[in-house]
């Protein structure tokens, strides 16, 4: 193909939540430009948590993210426990997960049915699969209703909850309420045999890279609620208050999100990080999945990450059920809400549905915030989606400008990247 | 009749708002029978080059872009509806507007913040009129659905104006503050049924003040309780900086005047 230049430029990518856009420009087979371009507005949200009381903290930071704020919230309160030495109980902790999982079932199934599947089912949004595909859509609704529903039990509601505290729970979910969704989650499963059946179907494209790969660990099952410690896929270990000699943010002329890389460069979090790194803690059941789908732990395809969020899906399922049975075989016990502040820092690393989120706190003597740091999923996958369109786009320039433009959307879109939190813009490194 | 055709769109914001959308799981297939969604950026590909009857908009104008942005999106609406806090007072973005904007590049860019186009943060209807606003943070989903009823059937919506005490009370909800907890419930506006105090937490006014919230006599109520006045200020502040800006000013003009 003598001459032949192609100027993609994807305005705004669709079916992923912010903006952003994909500039690739190649002559002759040789690419002068393609990169990842993050337009969103910066919000600024650390210049103006400063200074401000640690009751404000947890209802202001979730605002970064209305995806993912309920995890956003876990990671404020695990940082305000860890600051002010304290140790939520059993119970908060069963409570805490019930609305955690329900909003990664929530999350997984919006990205894996909403987002995802048009693309492979050929189709430009889930509006025309109401006509075409109407039993899966009425099954996607019904496991997403459910996800919500297990938030609002918790914490009244799934986009920034009502009351997410340090140390307890302010309101105990009726029994009542909980019997019911316990019913639900059972029937759910149903659901999600279905939705393994048709993700079965779908053919990924052709494409490896390998990448390092970073998730929260937790000896006690599979890290997600909370890390114990940063577990790297090459084997090695960070203790969580120390996660800044693993992770360095810097910022990119032509994104309003910072970037990050470790001491091997470009990485990557999320369901596929998680998956291959704590594999073994997986549910039975996610297992079986896994192998139903074909998905390995060696698995270096990034179209797979949607994928891993099924598998996760059957896992936290499971997870769900078992804390709400946990909390059915007991009478609840109400706990005092009397949180003592003292100055300190406290780190609280959870996983978002779309990876490893960090929220690093420092407070002086009256519990006010003297400092903040954030390190949001995307942020951290957009330096490792840069790096794979430099590997797949030498592989895929022959074909027309059309499939080239897909599949590049397809990958932006398979990290489910959710650009609003990305430009939270704290503070920055310059990198020279 | 040919279905409305509806479009939703987003600025500064966590977008939250233009997913609760989505949230009216059981409505929205009755929504979708009644109302053709033509564009939607976070939920499909399709697009339009034609007029749209009802445009929904999450997000505050915080760039030179959204100011652009939104004023193209009014030409192409028949009625332009901003959803959310972020679009209608500034929500927790206008706190940036506490700081001068030099000083706020500073604080979270250092060196690398010329290259951002930041400006005060100002809700929708600051930069282009609107049909009608629906508040909250996130909007509450059945109001949304109450409000495009009315609006689609040409009548006007209504939001209360009472503060959340009242609906909180009408629950029987123990007051958050026999809990040592610091509420905006007296000065804010009701319609969310009082949502935070009713999961235990406390009221932050999400939905923005009262038409004339006795400001003064909760000011001093918040001090009573232990916080110093630099700690109610900030609590005014969360979610109606830019509102109480607004109205300073509003205030100072008609004292010009
Ligand atoms: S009003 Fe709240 S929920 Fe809605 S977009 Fe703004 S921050 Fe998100
Ligand atoms: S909890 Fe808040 S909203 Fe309810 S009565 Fe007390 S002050 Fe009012
Ligand atoms: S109780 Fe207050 S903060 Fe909560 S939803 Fe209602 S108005 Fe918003």
């Amino acid at each position: 193909m003598a001459d032949r230049k192609i100027s993609i430029f994807v305005e705004e990518v669709c079916r992923v939540e912010g903006h952003g856009n994909i500039v690739l420009n190649a002559t002759d087979g040789k690419i002068e430009e393609l990169r990842l371009e993050i337009t969103e507005s910066p919000r600024l949200f650390e210049a103006f948590m400063l200074g401000r009381r640690w009751d404000e903290a947890t209802h202001i930071a979730c605002r970064i993210c209305g995806i993912c704020s309920i995890a956003h919230s876990t990671a404020s309160v695990l940082a305000i426990e860890d600051a002010f030495g304290i140790e939520p109980s059993e119970q908060t902790i069963a409570l805490r997960k019930i609305a955690y999982h329900g909003e990664m079932i929530q999350s997984h199934v919006l990205h894996f049915y909403y987002l995802a599947a048009p693309d492979f089912l050929g189709v430009p949004s889930v509006i025309p699969l109401i006509q075409s595909h109407p039993e899966e859509v009425k099954r996607a609704l019904r496991l997403k209703r459910l996800g919500n529903d297990l938030c609002k039990l918790i914490v009244g509601r799934h986009i920034h909850p009502c009351a997410y505290l340090p140390k307890c729970m302010p309101k105990l979910p009726d029994p009542a309420a909980m019997e019911a969704l316990h019913t639900r989650c059972l029937d759910a499963r149903r659901d999600l045999d279905a939705a393994v059946a048709l993700f079965s179907t779908l053919k990924l494209p052709d494409f490896d890279r390998p990448t390092e790969c970073l998730a929260s660990w937790d000896p006690d099952e599979y890290g997600m609620y909370r890390a114990v410690k940063i577990k790297s896929s090459n084997g090695d270990m960070t203790d969580t208050r120390e996660y800044k000699t693993k992770i360095r943010e810097f910022v990119v002329p032509h994104s309003h999100a910072k970037h990050a890389e470790t001491e091997n460069g470009a990485y990557m979090v999320g369901a596929l990080a998680r998956f291959k790194i704590n594999y073994d803690q997986l549910h039975p059941k996610a297992k079986e999945v896994a192998q139903a789908l074909g998905l390995t732990t060696d698995c270096t395809n990034p179209y797979a990450i949607t994928v891993a969020q099924v598998v996760e899906t059957v896992h936290s399922l499971e997870e769900t059920i078992k804390y709400l049975e946990w909390c059915l075989g007991r009478e609840l016990e109400w706990e005092d809400w009397d949180v003592k502040p003292r100055a300190g820092r406290g780190v609280g690393i959870t996983e978002a549905p779309r990876g490893l989120l960090i929220h690093d706190y420092t407070f002086d003597d009256g519990g006010k915030l003297t400092n903040v740091n954030c390190i949001i999923p995307t942020n951290q996958n957009l330096n490792n989606i840069e790096h794979d369109f430099h590997a797949l786009v030498p592989q895929i320039i022959e074909r027309p400008d059309d499939e080239i433009r897909l599949l590049l959307e397809m990958l932006v879109r398979a990290y489910d990247p959710c650009i609003s939190c990305a430009t939270h813009m704290l503070k920055v490194e310059i990198k020279r | 009749m040919a279905k409305p055709r509806a479009a939703v769109f987003s600025m500064t914001s966590c977008e939250g708002c233009s997913l609760a959308i989505l949230e009216c799981e059981n409505e929205l297939l009755d929504v979708l029978e009644h109302v053709e969604f033509v564009e939607w950026r976070e939920a499909m590909s399709e697009k339009t080059t034609e007029p749209i009857d009802i445009v929904f908009v999450d997000g505050s104008v915080s760039t030179h872009h959204d100011i652009k942005y939104i004023k193209r999106i009014r030409e192409r609406a028949r009625m332009l509806v901003p959803i959310g806090a972020c679009a209608v007072n500034g929500s927790v973005n206008a706190l940036k507007n506490r700081y001068g904007m030099n000083e706020a590049k500073e604080i979270v860019y250092g060196e690398a913040g010329a290259q951002f186009d930041t400006i005060p943060v100002r809700p929708i209807r600051a930069v282009v009129p609107v049909e009608f606003e629906i508040p909250g943070c996130p909007m509450n989903s059945e109001e949304f659905l109450r409000i495009v009823r009315d609006l689609l059937l040409g009548k006007k919506p209504r939001l209360p104006n009472y503060p959340v005490c009242v609906e909180c009370k009408r629950k029987e909800n123990v007051c958050v503050f026999e809990k040592g907890m610091f509420c905006m419930g007296p000065v804010a506006r009701a319609g969310c049924g009082a949502d935070c105090p009713s999961y235990g937490g406390w009221c932050e006014a999400c939905r923005g003040f009262v038409d004339n919230p006795n400001e003064q006599a909760h000011w001093e109520v918040l001090q009573e309780r232990g916080l110093t006045p630099e700690e109610v200020m900030q609590r005014f502040d969360i979610f109606c900086a830019w509102e109480i800006e607004d109205r300073r000013a509003r205030a100072q003009q008609e004292k010009k005047e």
